[in-house]
């Protein structure tokens, strides 16, 4: 457990190194934040209380959709390159010896590179849109730590999509169409690009049911204090639930490729 | 002694075509290593028409995100949804050109922290022509097809009043729209020489600004059209010529002729980047790495 700990404060500490670039990210989050918070206003202007949202809570959604956009990796990034990378090489075989869980190891990393995406650029654009629009902060502060565990559990789920990629590398030796697919699927069905309240019918039903809308539709309505008590214990549950089937998936594909390294002999 | 002088003449006459024969000269460099990188990818077919698809998909969902609007509205900021398809498509493709030919320009910060850009320097040829040649990707042509995709869909559905000006609007918006892309590239890549961390700061104008183009000027506020107008001007791209030939009213209140500025303003944005690329490359100093 410790030693996770470490690699944790490792994945925070490796990324905060770079500094420009996460001015430079804070910057770009808070342009397309800009972009998108009018657009909407254009949207909720039209026909306001859409998708059951006020106009201030849907700038809010968009300006938590900036700030979790890295946090929540939505689309792509982090260590699956890097994993991918080893796995083609043949590196990958160096980790497995090691006395270590592979997929708790990486874990652990990304947990810490979440960690640090939420405070470097997270909370700066979050604070400049505050300033420039209307947003609904939540009132009551149990609602605070209640997000934090949400968004938590979408970084979770977000892992265990892109582990799942990674380990496509095994069997596609090159892993970008996997990965291409993972970002394309990531950036719609999150809800980045419109809250999936707003997708109709059928498509929206699917949306909503869908592994990716724990990344950011779940985590926004948390903030926005549309689950509580119960409601609230089923938004995590669906979270965690999707967290555990999808880290099954990856364990089981993990020890089958594990075997299919050692008969290849690495 | 004669050969002294041939020299001297012929550096003399060197010195007098240097900028003429730079250019042939970065444009021929430049064609050799998209050819190159285009035999590259030509190798593995299946994974070119895979990672153009993609490309296409990418760009199409900022599309169908602006349908499911469209699903609960007749109207956005006063434009209807074949109206926004002109100002998407013509962004969408203009951007798509420019990313064609110059989206490598980003890797520029990388270049110069890994040290990698020495090699670039030391080569007989122009060394933007080789950035921007660099892995020259051919999958980029799914961004352009998406753009003129929405904008044949615009085109098609839109009634609008046909003159000679108006039809020799929309290839002049595309290929000015390119350069003015274009430009920002360069522009962009001249400031990672001296934050070469920072090439995010490039993709808001790049990409930011083809997302802030897609919708119409009504949405936003004063002061940002003032600045995609005066300051980096983005508006010259479509929202300018593409008012014209909608009939509608230009924002700010600009007068009817700057509608058929875009190539000047392509011009002038080309020396600007040009300069600020000079001025780049000579603050350049190697990591040493």
């Amino acid at each position: 457990m410790r030693l996770y700990a470490v690699v944790a404060a490792g994945g925070f500490r490796r990324y905060a190194t770079y500094r420009i670039a996460t001015v430079a990210g804070v910057f770009t989050n808070t342009v397309f934040g800009f972009i998108m918070a009018y657009t909407y206003t254009a949207l909720w202007d039209e026909r306001p209380r859409l998708g059951g949202y006020d106009m201030s809570q849907a700038l809010t959604y968009v300006w938590l959709g900036q700030a979790l956009l890295m946090t929540c990796a939505m689309m792509g990034g982090g260590f699956e390159d890097e994993l991918m990378e080893r796995i083609r090489t043949g590196d990958v075989a160096v980790d497995l010896y090691r006395p270590i869980d592979l997929q708790l190891w990486w874990l652990a990393g990304d947990l810490g590179r979440a960690a640090f995406h939420l405070l470097g650029r997270g909370i700066m654009p979050m604070l400049l849109g505050s300033f420039a629009f209307d947003l609904a902060l939540p009132t009551s502060p149990g609602i605070w730590p209640a997000f934090l565990v949400s968004v938590a559990l979408g970084v979770v789920v977000s892992f265990a999509i892109r582990y799942l990629v990674a380990l496509s590398a095994f069997w596609l030796m090159d892993g970008a169409g996997a990965a291409q697919i993972a970002f394309l699927a990531g950036m719609f069905f999150s809800g980045l690009l419109l809250p999936l309240n707003l997708f109709p019918g059928l498509l929206g039903e699917v949306a909503r049911a869908l592994p990716w809308s724990a990344l950011l539709q779940v985590p926004a309505d948390v903030f926005l204090g549309r689950h509580t008590g119960w409601g609230l214990v089923r938004a995590y549950g669906f979270q965690a639930g999707w967290a555990l089937a999808l880290l099954s998936v990856g364990r089981l594909l993990q020890s089958a490729a594990t075997r299919r390294v050692v008969v290849q002999g690495g | 002694m004669a050969e002294v002088v041939d020299v001297a003449v012929a550096e003399g006459s060197a010195v007098v075509f240097a900028s003429r024969s730079r250019l042939v000269e970065g444009v021929r460099a430049y064609g050799l290593i998209a050819a190159m990188w285009l035999r590259s990818t030509m190798a593995y077919r299946a994974s070119f028409v895979m990672t153009a698809v993609g490309n296409f998909a990418a760009t199409a969902f900022d599309f169908v995100a602006i349908m499911l609007m469209f699903s609960h509205v007749d109207v956005l900021g006063g434009y209807t949804l074949p109206e926004i398809a002109l100002l998407y498509g013509v962004s969408g493709t203009a951007f798509g050109l420019a990313d064609l030919a110059m989206g490598s320009m980003d890797r520029l910060g990388r270049r110069v922290r890994d040290g990698t850009l020495d090699t670039l320097l030391v080569r007989p040829v122009p060394v933007l022509a080789q950035v921007a040649a660099d892995r020259f990707a051919l999958r980029r042509l799914g961004r352009i097809s998406q753009g003129l995709l929405v904008l044949g869909y615009a085109l098609v559905t839109l009634d609008i009043g046909w003159t000679a000006l108006k039809v020799v609007m929309v290839p002049l918006m595309l290929l000015s729209g390119a350069a003015i892309f274009a430009a920002v590239f360069v522009a962009g890549a001249a400031f990672q020489f001296f934050a070469q961390d920072a090439s995010e700061v490039q993709n808001s104008f790049t990409y930011g600004g083809n997302t802030l183009l897609q919708y119409p000027p009504t949405i936003f506020a004063k002061d940002l059209v003032r600045g995609v107008t005066f300051v980096v001007p983005l508006a010259f791209v479509n929202w300018l010529p593409a008012l014209y030939v909608l009939g509608r009213d230009y924002p700010l209140g600009l007068p009817d002729w700057v509608a058929f500025l875009p190539p000047v303003v392509a011009g002038l944005c080309w020396v600007a980047a040009g300069l600020a690329w000079r001025a780049g490359l000579r603050a350049y100093r190697s990591t040493g790495s």
